[in-house]
């Protein structure tokens, strides 16, 4: 039986197992939301298309199953922009539907034109204009294929509004045929043995623990193999969760604002292991001084990411999850794991010993100001870490990483490539979507949460129990962090105190507002925002203007030399 | 180090977009880059020169097989092949430097493919040194104009049977 192309676009996703879309509407989707208008799909009414993008992603985040939106042409193909961008440096998976002017009017600049396809070429892991109506299902089938697998990623496929119009069969393809898209899964056996042996005759190993850990769902097997030869743990920001956050052999995150224990271990091992991570600069430091002393075993799926900025000594290339599974066979059957344990005692002397020197600490106010780390550990202690964590950008999100912990993967969710302001509030939406019963709190700066406010809407049309925790410092805090220490206090355009009285705008909006002026009004405000299930509640904190996130290395410094508290 | 690499891709809208917007985006470089069908009219031959130290060509081989429409990346690199690239050049001519401009087209097995009072226009193949020396060679005359293709390779075949 024929359909419009707009029916057909539906089957297709609802052939996909899609429960949800995130959408704004607009003139070229218009086909599209009068078949959602009685279709079983659910759509998600945003206020902007970054905040839709945002969504999805939290949602892709939260549950490992790829985000879907729909966005108009031009505008709402641009608006869409930075949320692909996010999604593609976090390789997470996410297939976006714009819709585009009709077929003959492509080029003619027309109303609401953007080629969205030549703009989002380099931040999308692939994408489509679909210029026969023949094409569709078989590019909406390739599209969600090509995000899901592999190193995930956002895909972008572009519909013109005719297509959307014209009459189709519904024949929705059950597999792809895409020869040169061919992912490798299986890690190759002598070189995972070559891994293995490595990290046998190593004195000092160290796992560095990256964002693939959690897209492979490869956490039991990180954790296996890490307590089976008690190595000790380190995850980059991408990976918190992937490894239990309170695992003793758990050393906290590294890189610029990572933890003293961490970065030196890291510094002083002789066999890395770099699990599902890529080495971003944040991560290494000056790259030249960045574990000198190490040999280092690199797994990810993606070829691309090895030796891109280190040398690797044993390269793998395969899905983290079977590759890990595969040396726990190899490390089981092994006689040297009972030597090699025991020589690590004195490794882990060491490390305890720089964990012991200096934790991750900051000092209490006497006059009763807040500190924003103390917010960080009462929600831990409220939630009793049983929670989805989401972040803004900046001090806000260093300071979630750093004092709460994170016990089990997509429960951080944050944007550690791209650094989008912005992205935390519309991503934690998006997370409540998809597990109405968790709490799900997203912990903000007063200027991030301003970029994606509008989303407060949504929240509220939707009756989302959603949390917003503001550390409300009346700064862009990171941006002037880095004014304090490296351009001699000259706080150029950091101060944002002009801003809305964040209670009254929540009760504008609808939701609950509730405000924390000392410190020991934090954990009143934090039960009472607990109890709040129907509607969005915005806790604002009013904390010290001038904490600084530590330890920190200076950009372009080996991390050893971190700056402490 | 100069690398010339053959990259077969789907013979779609966009995808030079998607190899050219590799190159920029990651600030690797193009010298020379040729593009045309196969036998098989669904797939398209690239053929890149392109100059790099080992980690850089790493990078641009992985990148370059990461995109979806990319079907097979070769690099000539240490490899017995034959590369050859045409030039079209448009020499001044004089009744006086005639015959001397005929007897380099002929020594270089070149062709005459215009000829107006001022000018004759030359057609050369070949790899890369022939046209730089035919050029060197041309140049007392006069070059007006120079128009070449880019470099493109193929594998020799074993000699051995």
């Amino acid at each position: 039986m024929k359909k419009n192309g707009a029916h057909i676009f539906i089957e297709c996703l609802l052939k996909e197992g899609v429960d949800t879309i995130f959408g704004f509407p607009g003139g070229a989707v218009l086909p599209v939301y009068d078949a959602l208008f009685d279709s079983p799909l659910r759509h998600i009414l945003v206020r902007h298309e970054q905040g839709a993008v945002h969504m999805a992603d939290g949602y892709a985040r939260a549950t490992g199953r790829p985000g879907v939106v729909i966005v108009t042409s031009g505008p709402g193909a641009t608006n869409a922009v930075t949320g692909i961008a996010t999604a593609y440096m976090d390789s997470i998976p996410l297939v976006v539907f714009t819709g585009q002017v009709p077929t003959d009017l492509i080029g003619n600049d027309a109303f609401q034109e953007a080629d969205i396809v030549g703009i989002t070429r380099p931040c999308t892991k692939h994408n489509y204009l679909v210029k026969d109506k023949n094409d569709l299902q078989r590019i909406i089938k390739e599209a969600f294929y090509i995000a899901t697998t592999g190193r995930p990623g956002p895909v972008l496929v572009d519909i013109p509004k005719d297509i959307l119009n014209a009459q189709i069969d519904f024949k929705y393809p059950d597999k792809v045929d895409l020869p040169s898209y061919q992912p490798t899964f299986k890690g190759h056996p002598g070189q995972i043995k070559k891994a293995v042996d490595l990290i046998l005759s190593s004195k000092r190993p160290v796992i560095y623990a990256g964002g693939g850990v959690i897209l492979s769902n490869a956490a039991e097997e990180l954790k296996a193999l890490a307590t089976k030869l008690t190595i000790p743990t380190t995850t980059t920001l991408m990976g918190l969760g992937g490894f239990p956050g309170t695992n003793p052999l758990f050393m906290g995150m590294l890189g610029m604002h990572g933890t003293y224990c961490a970065n030196m271990a890291v510094t002083n091992t002789d066999c890395l292991i770099a699990v599902g991570a890529r080495f971003d600069d944040r991560v290494t430091g000056k790259i030249d001084e960045f574990a000198p002393f190490a040999r280092i075993v690199h797994i990810d799926i993606d070829p691309t990411s090895i030796s891109k900025n280190v040398r690797v000594d044993v390269p793998i290339v395969g899905d983290v999850k079977n590759v890990l599974k595969d040396m726990l066979k190899l490390v089981q059957g092994s006689k040297g794991v009972a030597d090699f344990k025991k020589d690590l005692k004195e490794w882990h002397d060491q490390v305890k010993n720089w964990n012991d020197t200096h934790r991750l600490s900051y000092k209490q106010d006497h006059k009763g100001k807040i500190k924003p780390q103390y917010v960080i550990e009462k929600l831990y202690e409220a939630t009793k870490g049983d929670a989805i964590i989401t972040t803004e950008v900046g001090q806000n999100q260093m300071w979630a990483a750093q004092f709460f912990k994170y016990d089990r993967p997509r429960t951080f969710i944050s944007s550690g490539g791209l650094g989008t302001m912005g992205f935390g509030f519309p991503a934690a939406i998006g997370a409540q979507i998809a597990l109405p019963d968790k709490t799900v709190i997203g912990i903000a700066g007063d200027g991030s949460l301003q970029m994606n406010i509008q989303e407060l809407a949504t929240a509220v049309q939707y009756r989302l129990p959603v949390k917003i925790a503001i550390l409300n410092n009346m700064v862009l805090g990171m941006v002037r962090q880095w004014q304090e220490f490296f351009y001699n206090k000259r706080y150029s355009h950091t101060c944002i105190s002009v801003a809305p009285d964040f209670v009254k705008l929540a009760e504008a909006y609808g939701a609950v507002g509730l405000r924390a002026k000392t410190n020991d009004e934090v954990e009143t405000v934090i039960k009472e925002a607990m109890k709040v299930k129907d509607r969005p509640v915005l806790m604002d904190f009013k904390v010290d203007q001038f904490e600084d996130v530590y330890p920190m290395v200076p950009a372009g410094q080996p991390l050893s030399k971190m700056l402490l508290v | 180090m100069r690398h010339t690499i053959s990259v077969l891709v789907a013979n779609e809208f966009g995808v030079l977009s998607r190899i050219s917007g590799l190159f920029s985006g990651r600030g690797f470089n193009i010298e020379s880059l040729s593009v045309a069908e196969t036998l098989d009219p669904t797939v398209s031959r690239m053929t890149i020169v392109t100059r790099g130290d080992d980690k850089v060509i790493e990078q641009i081989n992985k990148q370059l097989n990461k995109l979806i429409n990319v079907i097979k990346v070769h690099d000539f690199i240490g490899e017995e092949h034959i590369e050859r690239e045409l030039a079209l050049i448009k020499v001044t001519s004089t009744p006086e430097s005639w015959a001397e401009i005929l007897s380099i087209v002929d020594i270089f097995r070149a062709k005459v493919v215009d000829v107006s009072p001022r000018s004759y226009t030359i057609e050369t193949t070949g790899d890369e040194e022939k046209i730089a020396a035919i050029t060197e060679l041309f140049r007392p005359f006069g070059i007006k104009e120079i128009v070449r293709t880019g470099k493109i390779a193929m594998a020799r075949s074993p000699k051995q049977k």
